[in-house]
């Protein structure tokens, strides 16, 4: 469906195409990995997912806000953060495969190269100065807390019966308590919880099992 | 060259794992980078995962940063592509498949099981790190304090863990 092939022999900034399949806007492999290249060099501070809608849905209107919601549901449900999930299934959406993979790449590539400089200064730092260690202690310490405040904001809107709070301990007690290894936590619990949830107990829209 | 097949190993199987966020897979990040593999110390790891909070774009970009501390430049490029390639092309098929997947029940079933499973694993990787983090008063004070201020306010974290570095080098020195 979205995998919709460039004409044969045009290039990508050439303006004469024929009228648009779908409603997807003509955006070239370029202005793809540009445009999430800004995005993945700007966004400070976690969140990816609210710059992406910013950028996408209202800055560039490449994609409509229901589309965009559509699509972050899907990146809920499956493996791998959503930043780098979203930022597959727009590219898709855009350009098939190849969009899909500059999107990657540009929403990674910042960050990544961040991380690597980081790295090496981290290395070049050790055993140097305590001062580092104890800033990056402090460092650590926020980094917890940010983890928490996104897990309890998460959680008001998602844990509503009794039973997530307990699928939510289940998943600790296994992890933390038990020491199992998440893919086995995550097999289990998770088929447990689909299972509450199966569709004869899951009235359209509603909540209670 | 072995280190590197480890890591691909690694860091392939830790992104199956990131379920809700990068965040799920932490605990296993810990057991394999520190217990299994010795790459780095508990410490090690939680400085660079913190440096990693700073960092823009997807929020565990701090894996390239593991690649690089083990295996130089060549290591995190291996780390970054193990880590996005295997999820990257399900997401894509499943991207594809999920019009069609429209009209089978159990699509809203999975979407509302694995829900409270993924904030289950949010919290069990911010307690596995916060193991290693809260080490006292002190810091259990400017975690808290930073949570609270972040629920009250929805603020931008980034100048939060910005003063919390500046307050760290003279409070832990």
């Amino acid at each position: 469906m979205s995998d919709t092939p460039a004409p044969p022999a045009v290039p990508a900034s050439q303006p004469q195409r024929d009228a648009p399949v779908d409603d997807v806007p003509q955006v070239s492999l370029t202005e793809i990995f540009v445009g999430f290249l800004v995005i993945g060099a700007t966004s400070f501070g976690g969140g990816v997912v609210a710059y992406l809608r910013t950028g996408l849905v209202g800055r560039r209107k490449w994609i409509a806000d229901e589309t965009f919601l559509e699509l972050l549901s899907i990146c809920q449900t499956l493996p791998g953060l959503n930043a780098s999930n979203m930022a597959i299934l727009v590219g898709d959406r855009l350009r098939g495969t190849a969009g899909a993979a500059v999107a990657l790449a540009g929403i990674c590539l910042p960050g990544g190269i961040l991380m690597m400089a980081a790295a090496m200064a981290y290395a070049a730092s050790q055993g140097t100065h305590v001062g580092i260690g104890a800033a990056l202690h402090g460092i650590s310490a926020a980094a917890v807390g940010l983890v928490l405040s996104v897990t309890i904001q998460l959680g008001r809107k998602t844990l509503i019966h009794w039973a997530d709070f307990a699928f939510v301990a289940l998943t600790v007690i296994g992890v933390n308590v038990l020491h199992q290894s998440v893919l086995l936590v995550l097999l289990v619990v998770g088929a447990l919880a689909i299972f509450w949830y199966r569709p004869d107990r899951l009235p359209p829209g509603g909540h209670q099992p | 060259m072995n280190q590197l097949f480890g890591l691909i190993a690694v860091f392939a199987y830790l992104s199956l794992l990131t379920v809700g966020g990068g965040m799920a897979a932490f605990p296993e990040m810990k057991t394999l980078v520190v217990d299994t593999y010795h790459w780095m110390t508990f410490p090690q790891l939680i400085h660079l995962y913190s440096v990693g909070q700073m960092a823009p774009g997807p929020n565990m970009m701090m894996i390239a940063g593991v690649g690089q501390w083990v295996a130089g430049p060549v290591g995190a490029l291996v780390v970054v592509l193990a880590f996005f390639l295997p999820t990257g092309l399900f997401t894509l098929w499943v991207g594809r498949l999920w019009k069609r997947l429209d009209h089978w029940r159990w699509r809203a079933s999975i979407q509302r099981g694995l829900a409270p499973v993924s904030i289950g694993l949010l919290l069990a990787g911010a307690i596995s790190i916060g193991k290693g983090t809260l080490t006292g008063f002190d810091s259990a004070l400017l975690c808290a304090g930073v949570c609270g201020i972040l629920l009250a306010t929805r603020m931008n974290p980034l100048p939060l863990i910005g003063g919390c570095a500046v307050i760290g080098f003279f409070l832990f020195r």
